[in-house]
């Protein structure tokens, strides 16, 4: 029955209900886990604020890191691909005919040459 | 009811057609009438779509021609072989791309009528709507290179209408007229391709020109025309830039079907590269330079959406690099068929890998726009440095993200998974760098996705966004069937394979199959 659902990639396979129920085991023994902890733990008395170093809470709008601030060390540390690749995207509709006919050109010598 | 089975390839084409133009008249009765009109015509085009792909599958290829009552007058005796009628050839790979459009048509339809309530002009939108898809059905059913250059411009021009249909202070209009030029070389450089074809063939079949194909230089020239045309209207690198223009600015139910679009166009390029030149056209040269498209669509895609600051085209330049990974696949099948060092199964293996991930990406790329265009409609903004904290309003649509967003990274057991490990698979036989290549844009693709999601659902209620609400309910029906299906597809691929994989990868290869379904073995 289950080996009707791997699918066989000719050189391996792959199950999923395998790893299903594998990921459906890791859930059931972390929520063991969990529930094993302290029941008498009392959060209602600020025993879960945040401390910071006895500075007032921001407000919540500025506490959350927006797009603009995520993978900033990924695109410096690729800001030479950046300069490069990002001056073709022009936006201006000449630069789309240029490329799609400089394509054309170039597949067509290539299909030529190597027919 | 047995002249209705029998005509139902032209159903395909006869009812988004008739829906199309019925549209602005039924609209003066009011919005409930058109909407339940749209409805139905939808219904009925999808289901028409689904049963016409099912028969394929069953029993074998499917030839139509419009005007004849029996299928021995398809050619004319007196027409020396060739078929001058209008005819739609349907093999087990047009009926695969049927299915996704039948789908996907369904769902982005059920969706814009929550999404386009509020605004005006919905006769002319719909209208459009409708005229796409009859475009799209028509360039994946029909066998004759003419009605194929037709039904390109029908869905090329009412995609690019679409596209412009919010005006949004010109920006969308700029990128309709973008979308239509573009199409619009596109299409006459492949009716100058037609033109050659015709001039030395006498014929505008594509089964009787595959037949008679001398590969002469013009011919060469006619693939090169075709094959740019093709590869611009799916979108690869580097005829991509039209791509996120023009998704991003069109309503995101008009953007899920687009992808659609391209994909048919994808098929297309297919069809023109196994079946039109099948046998003639040097496959691995050709097979390589599709793998060199591919393999610069994954990274130029996946590299310039990491950076993007609006969602839709984000998930636009997504949709290149995933268009890369088809691409890479089909190419890599070519390649590897062709070879005399590899088996033919590591060809066949990465062409079926290419084709299910064909519709795995319909699937999760359209329930990510779809959630894109949820939270425009929610929040009015697309710009992610304006969002966050959705996820404590919008479950359901932030459900529905997590399991687009881990599809499209490749991530078990979602769809996405079980496509790229095929083409991991055979690729890695094919050439150990590419599948390196694939792999490492995979990891990219998350990492984006993963920025996104934290970008708009993540962190604390925004003051702003206080009073948001969960999408409309046909929304979320809408996406719910993308979703379930992205899972279904991701826990039984196997039979996805089996079912409509692998006969559509046979049909493609076996070209002479094709030639012998509408010339009777002539």
């Amino acid at each position: 029955m289950i080996e009707s659902f791997t699918l066989s990639t000719g050189f391996g396979a792959w199950n999923a209900i395998f790893w299903v129920i594998a990921f459906a085991i890791a859930i059931i023994i972390g929520w063991l886990i969990w529930s094993r902890g302290e029941k008498t733990y009392d959060t209602s008395a600020g025993s879960t604020a945040p401390f910071l170093s006895g500075n007032a809470e921001p407000e919540k709008a500025a506490v959350h890191i927006r797009a603009g601030n995520l993978y900033w060390g990924y695109t410096e540390a690729l800001s030479g691909y950046y300069r490069f690749i990002k001056p073709f995207h022009t936006g201006n509709l000449s630069d789309y005919f240029l490329a799609y006919l400089l394509v054309t050109a170039l597949v067509l010598i290539v299909v030529v040459i190597l027919k | 009811m047995d002249i209705l089975l029998s005509n139902l390839p032209g159903l395909l084409i006869a009812i988004p057609l008739l829906g199309a133009f019925i549209t602005p008249i039924l609209s003066r009765a009011g919005d409930s009438i058109r909407t339940t009109w749209i409805l139905i015509i939808t219904t009925l085009t999808s289901l028409c779509g689904l049963l016409v792909a099912s028969r394929v599958l069953e029993s074998g290829p499917l030839v139509y021609a419009f005007g004849v009552d029996a299928l021995s007058h398809v050619i004319p005796p007196d027409s020396g072989g060739i078929p001058i009628r209008i005819i739609f050839t349907i093999d087990p790979a047009s009926a695969f791309m049927l299915i996704i459009a039948s789908i996907v048509g369904f769902c982005i339809t059920l969706y814009s009528i929550s999404s386009m309530e509020k605004l005006s002009g919905k006769d002319g939108f719909y209208t459009l709507l409708l005229l796409l898809i009859a475009g799209v059905y028509g360039m994946i059913a029909t066998g004759d290179l003419f009605n194929f250059f037709v039904f390109l411009e029908i869905s090329s021009l009412a995609g690019a209408a679409l596209v412009a249909y919010r005006i949004d202070k010109g920006v969308a209009a700029e990128a309709g007229l973008k979308y239509a030029a573009l199409s619009t070389l596109g299409g006459m450089l492949f009716l100058v391709g037609i033109g050659l074809l015709y001039a030395q063939y006498n014929s505008l079949n594509m089964a009787v020109i595959a037949d008679r194909m001398q590969l002469t230089s013009l011919d060469i020239i006619a693939f090169v025309l075709f094959f740019t045309a093709l590869a611009m209207k799916c979108g690869a690198v580097p005829m991509h830039f039209w791509t996120p223009d023009s998704y991003a600015m069109a309503p995101s139910a008009i953007t899920a079907f687009l992808v659609v679009s391209s994909q048919a166009s994808l098929y297309a390029l297919f069809r023109v590269c196994f079946t039109l030149y099948g046998g003639q056209i040097n496959p691995l040269t050709v097979g390589w330079i599709i793998i060199i498209l591919g393999v610069l669509s994954m990274f130029v895609g996946v590299t310039m959406a990491i950076p993007q600051k609006d969602v839709k085209r984000l998930m636009a330049y997504h949709a290149v690099s995933q268009t890369g990974y088809m691409l890479l696949g089909v190419g890599v099948g070519l390649a590897a068929l062709s070879s005399t060092c590899l088996s033919q199964s590591v060809g066949m293996m990465a062409l079926k890998g290419g084709l299910f991930h064909i519709m795995n990406h319909a699937l999760y790329k359209g329930l990510l726009f779809l959630t894109a265009g949820v939270i425009m409609y929610r929040c009015g903004t697309r710009n992610l440095n304006q969002l966050g904290g959705l996820g404590h309003s919008m479950k359901w649509t932030m459900v529905f993200f997590m399991i687009g967003s881990l599809a499209i990274a490749g991530i078990p057991p979602f769809n996405g998974f079980a496509s790229k490990l095929l083409i991991y698979e055979s690729t890695f036989l094919f050439n150990p760098i590419l599948a390196v290549i694939a792999m490492v844009v995979s990891i990219l693709t998350l990492a984006s996705f993963v920025k996104v999601f934290h970008s708009m659902f993540m962190g604390p209620v925004l003051p702003e966004y206080q009073d948001v609400k969960e999408a409309p309910m046909p929304m979320l029906i809408a996406m719910g069937i993308l979703a379930c299906l992205v899972v279904l597809f991701g826990l039984f691929p196997q039979q996805v394979v089996d079912m409509l994989v692998a006969p559509a990868a046979s049909a493609l290869v076996d070209y002479h199959g094709y030639i012998s379904a509408v010339l009777g073995g002539a």
